[in-house]
């Protein structure tokens, strides 16, 4: 039980019921879509990007509540970062999804949420989604990221 | 013979299923510290010692290629494998064993199917009818075949029971309806189809039937003979037997009007470089060396079946899907999707406000294993207007008490979410 717990953290529970960034953003400069076909998770993803900065994002979509807490997790962290300051996070975000338990509680800020990840294999790719397309549309693609 | 002499009376009582778990050695294991609860049967169904010990004694004392050698072992291999071929005819009482083609599973039997009947009969223009609750191994095939011939794929509609729809069937079907692909129970849904009525319909129209029977022959008792279908293709390892092999069925003249699905060894009588000729059937169809343990062990596992009784499981079953119904329908914000009045036994569910694959993992936690998903059938997904539900399928080796294990997770699933 205690795993569960710490899979469904509060700050997850919270963000699935209450997904931040979650519209669309006719302002957008990209939009990606993602798609987890075991699960069916669907997302996308609309980025306004301003010059090196993200200046909004949102999304939209279904899916389970770790693909929807994680998306939400990420809006509010990205927003108003650099490129350089989102494509760090998700690589944070990537060590601590596939287990690596080094990063400091300074250095995971809200993504310290997802430590419970981990431990569910089969959850990694649900959690992992939405950073994935994000950064597909970091990176300047207009398609569709699968986790499969 | 033997099998139609252990089958028993019909009632559920019948079943002894606390001696049964015991033939199970899987069903005594823990996951996370929880005895499991398997509700995945749908999915795959766990094998009995009566399976695992055949295929094991086969390996031990009889493995030899089969068709090929004069020493004893391929002797023995042979006679094995062909016996095996007789035990599948009985179970399904096809008039041959020349009927009983071994391919992979309900897959590749589609496939077989599409490949070899749709090349040689289905031109431009013609239609080919599924219904809208088919498995993907039910849809893409025939996609695939349409696409290349230039055919039309009808789809039968469902009402909101998941039932099809019959007067549609009888509209649908005309003279450019050259073949009707329906399953016999819907795995996403558990629907079970009225296929007499429908083969019916479509002999009158003259049009071919297949049946996909992967989640018909584990729960009701087959006999393609009396139905009249033309193709009926089903899957060893939902019906207690190992994975990786299965069975087409097919009637004689049209097997034997159809070229081969694949060439290779055993499926011809001479190979020249001008000339080769095919085997007789069903060898035609069995390319290669065939999976002789997978076949041995088929036939183990339908032994053990027909010693149960299937009528004796069936209604142990039907049982066990009235009593879960029931217990899930109490649940607070439950929804069961497919309600429709002849159902296997699948319970297909959508809870509220939590997502099927958060209840897939918090009920493992509780050692209780459902499948969370679209259940390869994304067009039944979009028919009900659900991304994906949860669904409890239901084995001979279940309880009532596994039922009351699950409305208990599920409680606590609520309680995680709420
Ligand atoms: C109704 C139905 N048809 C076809 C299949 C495909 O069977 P297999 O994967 O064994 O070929 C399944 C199994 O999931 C099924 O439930």
């Amino acid at each position: 039980m205690s795993d569960l717990r710490e899979l469904y953290q509060q700050v997850i529970l919270d963000h699935n019921r209450n997904p931040r960034n979650f519209h669309e953003l006719p302002a957008a400069t990209r939009k990606v879509e993602g798609y987890n076909p075991l699960c069916g998770d669907h997302y996308t993803i609309y980025l306004d990007l301003d010059g090196e900065t993200i200046r909004d994002v949102a999304f939209v979509g279904s899916g389970c509540a770790i693909s929807k807490a994680s998306a939400s997790v990420m809006s509010s962290m990205v927003k108003g970062k650099s490129r350089d300051e989102a494509d760090a996070l998700f690589e944070r975000f990537h060590r601590l999804v596939t287990g690596d338990s080094s990063l400091s509680a300074d250095e995971l800020g809200k993504l310290a949420a997802f430590s419970g990840v981990s431990e569910f294999p089969a959850r990694v790719k649900c959690a992992s989604l939405a950073w994935h397309t994000l950064h597909t549309a970091l990176a300047g693609a207009e398609n569709v990221v699968s986790t499969e | 013979m033997t099998t139609a002499l252990i089958q028993k009376d019909h009632q559920a009582a019948d079943l002894d299923v606390a001696r049964i778990r015991e033939d199970f050695p899987i069903l005594g294991r823990q996951i996370h510290g929880k005895p499991l609860v398997y509700l995945d049967n749908a999915a795959t169904t766990q094998k009995p010692n009566a399976v695992i010990d055949r295929i094991t004694r086969y390996y031990t004392h009889e493995n030899s290629n089969v068709h090929r050698g004069v020493h004893h072992l391929s002797e023995v291999a042979t006679a094995a494998y062909e016996g095996a071929r007789g035990t599948v005819k009985r179970f399904i009482n096809a008039g041959s064993e020349k009927e009983i083609v071994f391919v992979r599973g309900t897959t590749e039997g589609i496939n077989l199917v599409a490949s070899s009947f749709g090349r040689t009969n289905v031109k431009a223009g013609d239609e080919i009818l599924i219904s809208a609750i088919e498995h993907h191994s039910n849809i893409v095939p025939w996609q695939m075949l349409c696409q290349e011939r230039g055919a039309t794929l009808r789809i039968i509609p469902v009402n909101d029971a998941g039932e099809l729809l019959m007067d549609q069937v009888r509209a649908m079907l005309n003279e450019r309806t050259r073949l009707l692909a329906v399953g016999h129970a819907s795995n996403a849904l558990g629907t079970i189809n009225p296929i007499r009525e429908i083969i019916e319909l479509a002999h009158a129209n003259g049009t071919t039937v297949l049946i996909d029977g992967a989640q018909g022959v584990p729960h009701l008792e087959v006999d393609v003979q009396d139905l009249d279908c033309d193709f009926y293709a089903f899957s060893s390892h939902k019906v207690y037997g190992p994975t990786g092999i299965g069975v087409l069925y097919g009637k004689e003249a049209l097997l034997e009007a159809m070229p081969p699905y694949q060439g290779g060894g055993d499926m011809i009588l001479s190979v020249s470089f001008d000339k080769t000729t095919y085997n007789a059937l069903p060898y035609k169809f069995e390319a290669g060396t065939p999976d002789i343990a997978g076949v041995v062990g088929l036939a183990a596992a339908l032994d053990y079946v027909s010693a149960l009784g299937l009528p004796s499981i069936a209604a142990h079953e039907h049982d066990l899907l009235l009593y879960a119904t029931e217990q899930l329908e109490e649940i607070d914000g439950l929804r069961i999707i497919g309600t429709a009045r002849h159902k296997a036994s699948v319970i297909s569910f959508v809870l509220e406000g939590v997502h099927p694959h958060d209840i897939g993992t918090i009920l493992d936690q509780e050692g209780i294993a459902v499948r969370t998903g679209h259940h390869c059938a994304q067009p039944v997904m979009m028919r009900f207007n659900v991304p994906a539900t949860g669904r409890a399928s239901f084995g001979l080796y279940n309880t009532r008490d596994e039922v009351d294990a699950l409305v208990r997770g599920l409680e606590r699933v609520i309680e995680v979410f709420r």
